[in-house]
């Protein structure tokens, strides 16, 4: 393992210097090479987290890793809680009232839920996309893709709206257009401007609840060939629903029950050689 | 090919169906009835009091000579509507604000929404009373009648109601955008300011306008506050005119031509608020996305 090139520093100082990785350096500047390069992403441990909406407590105990550079699908029959799960990394279960949660959830060393530590620059630090497409409608598609930078008070370079958006794989559908309402796209297009959002603010992190279940087939596919994309920059997290969604994007797969972690796994051993036969069951098709 | 039967739909069921049709269109009209009397009649008497003279004099108080015009009364509603809306507004916005973002379902909350819901069915009269007693029965600030007395009579007529349209507004704005901004990093008053306000702005707008609307036409809230008067002023320390006060006052004189010039200030008052609408309707549209 190389030493990390950035050392790990959250704080609610706005970053005057945005981070950019060697990728969207190169991309910016029109010299792109095909090769993504490796970027040191960060690597997630929850620690016996517990979370609780008012007096139902809805994950129990959950230590669980998510190794740098990879995509961890976490699939489950409804109300398993892995929606929780991934709101509690970055800290917005606590959004909603009556939610409270417990335990550690680590970013490398760092604990995001250290009393110290401001929620807002865990945020930054790590990304979400969400079920349904949300692009804020009043704002054009630049200024979607803008709207991380300029809401946490950082300068809005051109350039890097545009690697953003190439990273998405949105740019060439919309350069054309960028001054266009962002809700004018398809649900398709929405979701991948949510996910040029999200990346433009340069995250370690990228969580995604279900991002295609409201997507047709085609606009799946995309999003899927996406995470295989970003994984080079950025530890993903990926809930789903769709198990054959998690056998083609992801590394490792975590299955869930009552809140609780049943087993994880590289993805080919999850589906093909279970080692509980509750996951079996799931894999196969006998419950969910 | 198959022939493809469909079960036929039964007499009964079409005859409900057209009547239902009926009742509802029946209704709608009328509804529509009284509307179209109020603007018949308003253009029919209210026209023939418009002159250039109509708008450009204010009014005599002659009773047998020339009555003169109603530009103080234009002049004294847009003044104190516009202090009026200029105290209300951001105030109504910011408690709605409150509510919705901070309140929530809090024992406060649910206490200040219950005393607005109060406020809304309070009779503006009342509020002219208070203002009444509270400030110009106690020469408060060295006068009795004054113009500011009137805006803070009208600002605390559409407090309530630009508070309510507000928070109905800001509870529209879906939770995904809030979240959404949350999830990218912003603090709690730029996801506010930066995402829910503009994302609420039209239909604030709507309800800011109907606000804005009712207090125009108020005529109870003035009467002891701004009183009336001929003279046009722009001094809001001293009494004001009205519209709707010089039509109360004009409409029961038993001399047509001062009749006719109520018909002639209702029919301006109601242009007034129909020019804003549409104003305030195309700087919104212009306004939303380059």
């Amino acid at each position: 393992m190389t030493p990390d090139p950035t050392p790990l520093t959250v704080t609610d100082e706005p970053h005057t210097e945005p981070v950019v990785s060697p990728s969207l350096a190169s991309a910016a500047t029109h010299t792109a090479t095909t090769e993504p390069v490796q970027r040191e992403a960060r690597t997630i441990t929850l620690e016996k987290l517990n979370a609780w909406y008012g007096d139902q407590h809805s994950i129990k105990d959950l230590s669980l890793t998510f190794a740098p550079n990879q995509a961890t699908a976490l699939i489950g029959p409804s109300g398993s809680g892995k929606s929780t799960v991934v709101r509690c990394i970055n800290r917005m279960h606590e959004e909603i009232p009556g939610a409270r949660a417990s335990g550690a959830v680590k970013l490398d060393d760092f604990d995001v839920y250290d009393p110290k530590v401001d929620v807002v620059a865990v945020r930054r630090a790590i990304g979400m996309v969400f079920q349904k497409p949300n692009p804020f409608p009043t704002m054009s598609i630049f200024d979607n893709v803008a709207s991380g930078l300029r809401l946490t008070a950082r300068k809005v370079d051109p350039g890097h709206v545009e690697s953003a958006l190439r990273d998405a794989g949105l740019w060439e559908e919309v350069k054309d257009r960028l001054r266009k309402p962002g809700i004018g796209l398809s649900g398709g297009q929405q979701q991948r401007l949510c996910i040029a959002r999200a990346l433009a603010v340069e995250p370690d992190v990228l969580l995604m609840d279900e991002p295609a279940s409201a997507l047709d087939p085609i606009s799946t596919l995309k999003i899927e060939e996406l995470v295989q994309e970003l994984k080079s920059r950025v530890t993903i997290v990926i809930v789903t629903h769709n198990m054959q969604q998690a056998a083609r994007v992801a590394d490792q797969t975590a299955f869930m029950l009552d809140g609780q972690l049943v087993e994880i796994g590289p993805t080919s051993r999850i589906f093909t050689n279970p080692t509980d036969s509750r996951t079996e069951e799931y894999v196969t098709g006998k419950f969910g | 090919m198959s022939s493809v039967s469909l079960q036929p739909v039964s007499g009964r069921r079409k005859r409900a169906d057209r009547g239902a049709r009926a009742i509802v269109a029946l209704f709608t009209g009328i509804a529509l009835i009284p509307l179209f009397f109020i603007l018949y009649y308003l253009l029919k008497e209210g026209l023939g009091a418009w002159s250039w003279d109509f708008f450009t004099t204010d009014p005599t108080g002659s009773f047998l000579g020339d009555p003169g015009g109603i530009k103080s009364a234009i002049l004294g509603t847009i003044e104190m509507v516009a202090i009026a809306t200029a105290v209300a507004v951001p105030i109504g916005v910011g408690v709605a604000i409150w509510l919705v973002e901070y309140g929530r379902q809090s024992w406060l909350a649910t206490g200040v929404r219950y005393f607005i819901d109060v406020m809304t069915g309070v009779p503006s009269i009342v509020f002219g009373l208070f203002v009444y007693i509270t400030l110009v029965v106690t020469n408060f600030g060295g006068a009795s009648f004054a113009g500011y007395k009137g805006a803070i009579a009208l600002a605390l007529l559409m407090l309530p109601v630009v508070t309510r349209s507000a928070e109905v507004v800001l509870l529209l704005v879906p939770n995904t955008l809030r979240e959404a901004a949350y999830a990218l990093g912003a603090p709690r008053w730029k996801v506010i300011f930066k995402i829910v306000l503009p994302t609420a702005l039209p239909g604030m707008v709507t309800g800011i306008l109907l606000a804005i609307a009712r207090a125009a036409g108020e005529t109870a809230p003035l009467l002891f506050t701004a009183t009336i008067v001929n003279a046009t002023t722009f001094n809001l320390g001293d009494r004001m005119n009205s519209l709707p006060a010089l039509i109360f006052q004009d409409v029961g004189q038993a001399q047509d031509r001062l009749v006719q010039i109520a018909w002639g200030a209702a029919l301006t008052l109601v242009a007034m608020i129909l020019i804003l609408t549409i104003l305030a309707r195309l700087v919104q549209r212009r306004s939303r996305l380059s």
